[in-house]
């Protein structure tokens, strides 16, 4: 049942990602993975898939893809459309939150993210061989994803054709990350700074920067001394996602997905797991405050948040989408017995 | 491997909610190392057997401190803490050394811009830096910064050497660089700040290997030099397959 998306035209900087590399940090392999679980579960869920099923992740501008074979289910999540060009000449938009079914031929051209991360996941998953334990592309290394690096033209992505084309398509509101502070467990170098900065960095607002990327995200705000100059280096030890690392300047990066393994600069405060997908969706200028939890709590937000995840899951509705369909033989079907939730169909 | 009970306990820091570091100091020291490797092997060979350990993920031994990543999804944090904490009471102060490499290294100009350099700051020739790097046995602290990269100890005070002021853009891949009391390999083009005096053919970093770092932490190495035309005929055999880098392996342990 294989099929698979060629790539007509990679876009800018796209990647295939799925839960992560795993195992691998001792010999300096970063972890890698989707920057936002949640929206990528979200795509994921509404393409019929298991949260971590290998998807697209999208930070600029996005692919354009043929379907070679059919039918496959694809969803889009973030702030992102796609133009759906069938390969009968009609033309759909695809909105986020939304499944499309695409058959031998049907080109999706995914436009610009508004703001943020989005994901564009297909069903079953894109299933090219994984390499060290996971599909992720890691653009270092040259590992995962296809030949390590960003989706190119002329690429094809496999993946599996449903057993038979469904009418229903699937839909769900957009997932709403928490706002308010981000939460972080203190350290571990906390000791390595001043008291006022301490106060300074569980008050001070900070400004999301220009220079982010898949590694890391860098902040402007108030400056964080360190309890002398000597303390803004140490001898490397370990880092992981969510380190906020504060080099010599006093100015603080989160590091991401694809940070390395070690690190020679303090880290004031860590980001907890359940609050790392929240970074992935700032903009630039977007401002951000941090509030220090313990262990406890940061157990209790990631059940509460995994709980979150469930009932979308559970929100998700079914409806038949107009404009492709032959209503009689869809009513003669029964089809329609099969929606989740009875919704108007969207406009094309 | 004896129990050193009058060394002090590690302290343990969370990194986030989903790793533990356990600190034995803040120095690059190889009495520190050891301790960090020996609870390394430990909690490697216990995490099959104990509940506690359940949801590790990742092992990072680095010059002082070993971090325990784990999935929160698995573990109990505040149970695995406590688990480490009492490993890390029983686990000693060293363990038997790593494997021991003897690999090849290219001191030809062309792959040792920063040689001359070198040798002025320290008033000695581009033969007696080579002798030396030659005649030392590094031991590889910790793999880091990108995949497969060795940060190897060892190096004489006598060719002790600050980081470039202004970092290379571009790295030859299997560049030899010394940097401060350490010496590496670059395991890809990359940018870099390193001093270069040399180049080894061999990759550090195979993904289709297994393991696909050359080097592990623990391992010692020893650098043997060869010239320009053997350097270009081992490279050449390397990629054609008809030579393995583990004939560059001299013993597993000692």
């Amino acid at each position: 049942m294989n099929a698979s998306l060629e790539v007509i035209d990679g876009g800018l900087g796209n990647t295939l990602q799925d839960r992560g590399r795993h195992g691998y940090r001792h010999l300096g392999v970063a972890t890698s993975g989707f920057l936002d679980p949640q929206f990528a579960a979200c795509a994921n869920a509404l393409a019929g898939n298991p949260d971590d099923a290998a998807a697209i992740e999208i930070r600029g501008i996005g692919p354009t893809l043929k379907a070679i074979g059919g039918p496959l289910r694809i969803a889009l999540c973030g702030e992102i459309e796609a133009q759906l060009l069938r390969h009968g000449g009609s033309r759909q938009t695809l909105a986020p939150w939304h499944s499309a079914t695409l058959a031998a031929g049907d080109i999706v051209k995914c436009g610009a993210v508004g703001a943020g991360t989005a994901y564009l996941a297909v069903s079953g998953g894109f299933t090219p061989t994984p390499q060290l334990g996971s599909r992720s592309t890691y653009q270092r290394a040259n590992i995962g994803g296809i030949a390590g690096r960003p989706l190119a033209a002329g690429d094809s992505l496999p993946c599996t054709r449903l057993a038979a084309h469904e009418y229903r398509e699937f839909r769900n509101d957009p997932w709403r990350h928490a706002d308010g502070p981000v939460h972080v467990i203190a350290g571990p170098q906390a000791d390595h700074f001043a008291y006022d900065a301490l106060q300074r960095f569980a008050a001070a607002v900070y400004t999301v920067s220009r220079d982010s990327d898949r590694m890391g995200m860098r902040l402007a705000g108030p400056v964080l001394q360190h309890r002398s100059p000597a303390h803004a280096d140490i001898v490397s030890d370990a880092v992981t996602p969510g380190c906020i690392q504060v080099p010599g300047n006093g100015l603080p990066i989160i590091l991401l997905a694809d940070c390395q393994t070690v690190g020679g600069y303090p880290k004031i405060a860590t980001v907890i797991g359940a609050d790392l997908g929240r970074l992935a969706q700032c903009r630039p200028g977007d401002e951000l405050r941090f509030a220090s939890v313990d262990l406890a709590t940061a157990g209790a937000l990631r059940r509460a948040e995994e709980d979150r995840l469930a009932r979308w899951r559970q929100g998700i509705g079914s409806y038949l989408p107009a404009g492709y369909l032959d209503e009689t033989a869809l009513y003669q079907s029964n089809l329609i017995s099969g929606a989740v939730r009875a919704e108007p169909p969207i406009r094309d | 491997m004896s129990n050193c009970h009058s060394a002090p306990a590690p302290r343990l820091l969370a990194l986030g909610d989903s790793a533990w570091t356990l600190e034995f100091g803040e120095a690059i020291d190889p009495v520190l190392n050891g301790r960090v490797m020996a609870l390394a092997a430990l909690v490697d060979d216990e995490r099959r057997r104990s509940p506690a350990l359940a949801g590790i993920t990742d092992l990072v031994p680095t010059f002082r401190s070993l971090t325990v990543h784990y999935d929160a999804r698995d573990a109990d944090p505040a149970a695995l803490g406590d688990a480490l904490l009492q490993l890390a009471g029983s686990a000693g102060a060293s363990v038997a050394s790593g494997r021991l490499w003897r690999l090849p290294a290219c001191f030809d100009a062309a792959f040792a811009p920063d040689l001359p350099v070198l040798c002025e700051r320290h008033r000695t020739t581009p033969a007696a830096v080579i002798e030396t790097l030659c005649q030392t046995e590094f031991r590889v602290y910790m793999i880091g910064f990108m995949p497969g990269f060795p940060y190897m100890g060892g190096l004489p005070p006598s060719l002790h050497t600050p980081r470039l002021a202004t970092p290379r853009t571009a790295v030859p891949a299997r560049s030899l660089a010394v940097a401060g009391e350490m010496c590496a390999v670059y395991p890809w083009t990359s940018p870099g700040g390193w001093n270069l005096v040399g180049r080894t053919p061999i990759d550090l970093f195979d993904p289709a290997a297994e393991p696909p770092a050359l080097l592990a932490a623990g391992d010692r190495v020893r650098w043997f030099t060869v010239d320009r035309d053997i350097y270009e005929k081992t490279d050449a055999e390397l990629r054609r397959g008809h030579l393995s880098r583990t004939a560059f392996l001299l013993g597993e342990t000692a």
